[in-house]
């Protein structure tokens, strides 16, 4: 019988940009597993728990809980989302109750995607081919709260024709941070310019990342800047799932 | 100019327009950053020492009325008095009033922030005693009327042309065909002005990195031994303190000095690392013939009991600043208090209230650097998001934005109207977007779309095409 990974959308993939979701899908079904949408998710609840409204995003929580009854394994697309459900959601709901010990035995099967396929399910290769140059992306939540840096790198490695060049000062945040980018979006530009500097200095053809805050954040500045080095999620071309037109750009280019 | 914290974001704005201040800045990453990563690359134990540094810090805050009587015992046994300040105004007087006693009129002063959040040296001023910041970075900043910028390094905003343009203003000696246009020119200008001032002085000033309560020592680390001067040469030697630099042992300080120094400027050590215990004995060749250690609490103990307590693990290394894409954006003087960055954004609501400093803990991405770096492991993010709640609770946050969080949340929490509101909006949008790709203007997204294109959504849900592949509809 396979696992059954229930997968997190997370709410920019669900708004902007489902074919990540189509690649994530295909992704996991590729290492042997069935997935399962379920209707009751949401969003993770970051808007809320970052602006200091604990007791919605605590409902987020349980509701989101819930909701993934039943899943072997949460997948997300996203470092920022698995963070919050992996290690923030039994912050939020702590203590020796019922609800407690379930939140934290969610969080248990909760995995980004990338860390899940190589972590959990092993996976070497990889259906996508691209011949392009790639730098990757590290988004903070992901590697600093998760430890994600060599999954992505190590999948991206078996991606036929894709060579990967490594940017400077990558640990550096892109200047999105959720609502950050909105309340303080002067300061989050210098963060962003830097970043967009710093990707160009680099010279890829095309940047990957795990989370399509960051991507929505560093493809705009790069497009408003006119460079010629566009943005897509690690999961489409690892999937192969490159149909649709890079982030930020329209259907004829 | 001194601007406040409820002015962040205009000041954040006139620091991203400012030139110079971005080319200051722009210095960080191959600066003390770099430095910091090369000293921890050189020592294989770092991070081990790293977790000893929170573990001593831990149990000192856990012990801290213990520690701290100790500490007052021992170092009024080796002939310290003892002062204890309960708020900034009692510090103060505290320190006029040893002054006074002493007829002081010329303070020769080591670096403390403490002084800064306790305004010390406008109360000496204005009650006629002369200050003399002897930290260089601290001289330029005084000499300029302004704040530190940077808890380590004051004047970091500063450029050489600034200072060398300051040094003819105020150094009315200087004659014009004097060059002034090389650091160490500059230096030795401070030097020959300051030197003067160290034998001049009745008292000296300075803080404390650590109070060790083995010994009833307080710890002095200063590159430039001014701290040494400034302690030595007076006749009076006042420590002002906050009741947080206690450490228990002669041991526990090394550790933490090892911490500090590479977490703070890549050193080994810093160049001068003095333990001053107690007045001049009979017999010593020098030292002040008083010693006074002013211990002062200005909030801090009511941090203890509270989700806040470790901040007060904070050794005063600055790496959270450094580290920091905010701080590296629009500089210290931007946050408006008297202590900027990650550590100020944490501790400034802290000491003048999070109705005044809102923005303050607001002003991150969360990207969680400052956690990463710290040698104590304060959870800065963390701490920040619980000032972000005390706002939410208190009604600091704006109309609109609570207006908008609560609309979202109400969504959130309703999953059927949460998606039919995601496909009117992946609808509209995606159709008023579709041509180009993205936006260059949006509504709500202003700020955003000034200098950043926002992308265009594909027009349907993805729970929308799931559930249709789920009915086998194509693609």
């Amino acid at each position: 019988m396979e696992p059954r990974v229930g997968l997190f959308v997370t709410c920019l993939v669900d708004l902007l940009r489902p074919s990540v979701g189509f690649a994530a899908v295909r992704l996991i079904e590729a290492s042997g597993c069935s997935v399962e949408v379920v209707e009751g998710q949401t969003c993770c609840g970051q808007p809320a728990y970052n602006s200091g409204d604990r007791e919605s995003a605590r409902e987020i929580v349980l509701a989101t809980v819930r909701a993934f009854r039943g899943c072997d394994y949460v997948v997300a697309p996203s470092g920022s989302c698995a963070a919050m459900l992996k290690l923030h959601y039994p912050r939020l709901i702590a203590g020796g109750g019922k609800d407690a010990g379930e939140v934290r035995a969610f969080a248990g099967r909760v995995h980004e995607l990338t860390s899940f396929l190589v972590n959990v399910r092993s996976m070497t290769r990889v259906p996508g081919a691209l011949k392009a140059r790639a730098a990757y992306h590290d988004a903070c939540s992901g590697l600093r709260e998760l430890k994600i840096a060599t999954e992505p790198r190590r999948l991206l490695g078996s991606v036929e024709g894709l060579e990967l060049v490594e940017m400077a000062e990558a640990e550096s945040c892109c200047g999105f941070g959720g609502l950050f980018s909105v309340k303080y979006p002067e300061i989050s530009n210098a963060m962003v310019e830097k970043k967009a500097a710093a990707i160009s200095r680099a010279g890829p053809d095309i940047l990957l990342g795990g989370d399509l805050g960051c991507l929505a954040n560093i493809a705009g500045k790069l497009k408003r800047g006119g460079s010629p080095i566009t943005c897509r999620h690690v999961a489409e071309v690892l999937a192969g799932e490159l149909s649709d037109p890079p982030i930020a750009y329209p259907e004829s280019s | 100019m001194t601007p406040g914290t409820r002015d962040f974001k205009e000041n954040s704005r006139v620091a991203l327009a400012d030139a110079q201040l971005r080319r200051a800045l722009d210095g960080l990453p191959g600066g003390l950053v770099a430095q910091r990563a090369a000293a921890k690359a050189r020592l294989p134990e770092f991070e081990a020492l790293t977790a000893e540094a929170r573990d001593i810090r831990d149990h000192t805050l856990a012990h801290l009325d213990l520690y701290l009587e100790a500490f007052a015992e021992k170092a009024s046994e080796m002939g310290t008095q003892i002062h204890w300040a309960r708020t900034a105004s009692e510090a103060r007087d505290t320190i006029l009033s040893l002054c006074r006693a002493e007829g002081a009129r010329l303070v020769a002063k080591g670096k403390s922030m403490v002084s800064e959040e306790i305004g010390l040296n406008a109360h000496l001023e204005a009650a006629g005693v002369e200050v003399v910041e002897t930290d260089l970075g601290e001289y330029l900043v005084q000499i300029r009327g302004e704040a530190p910028s940077h808890i380590i390094a004051p004047a970091i905003h500063l450029s050489r042309d600034q200072v060398e343009a300051d040094f003819r203003r105020h150094h009315t000696h200087l004659t014009a065909d004097r060059r002034l246009d090389e650091p160490a020119e500059l230096v030795a200008e401070a030097r020959g002005v300051l030197r003067e001032k160290f034998l001049a002085a009745d008292v000296g000033i300075t803080g404390a990195n650590f109070l060790i309560a083995e010994t009833g020592s307080a710890v002095i680390v200063t590159n430039e031994g001014n701290g040494d001067l400034s302690s030595l040469l007076p006749k009076v030697h006042i420590v002002v303190a906050s009741l947080e630099k206690v450490v228990p042992t002669l041991e526990d300080a090394a550790l933490l000095l090892r911490v500090l120094a590479r977490s703070a400027t890549g050193q080994e050590i810093t160049a001068y690392t003095s333990f001053l215990t107690g007045p001049r004995r009979v017999g010593d060749p020098d030292g002040p013939s008083a010693c006074h250690v002013v211990i002062v609490d200005n909030g801090r103990s009511a941090l203890l009991g509270s989700e806040f307590r470790d901040v007060l693990r904070c050794i005063r290394c600055g790496a959270c600043m450094n580290h920091c894409p905010v701080y590296n954006a629009i500089g210290g003087h931007a946050y408006g208090s008297v202590y900027a960055g990650p550590i100020g954004a944490v501790l400034s609501p802290a000491l003048i209230g999070i109705g005044e400093s809102s923005d303050l803990p607001n002003a991150s991405s969360l990207c969680g650097r400052c956690e990463e770096v710290c040698p104590v492991k304060i959870p800065l993010p963390s701490l920040m998001r619980h000032w972000r709640e005390a706002a939410f609770r208190s009604g600091d946050m704006g109309l609109v934005a609570r207006s908008l969080l609560k609309a979202w949340t109400y969504a959130a929490k309703r999953p059927r109207l949460y998606h039919a509101l995601a496909r009117f909006a992946a609808a509209t949008l995606g159709a008023a977007g579709r041509a180009r790709g993205a936006f260059r203007w949006l509504p709500l997204g202003r700020g955003w779309t000034r200098t950043r294109d926002f992308p265009a959504p594909q027009g349907r849900t993805f729970q929308q095409l799931w559930a249709e592949r789920q009915r086998g509809v194509p693609r």
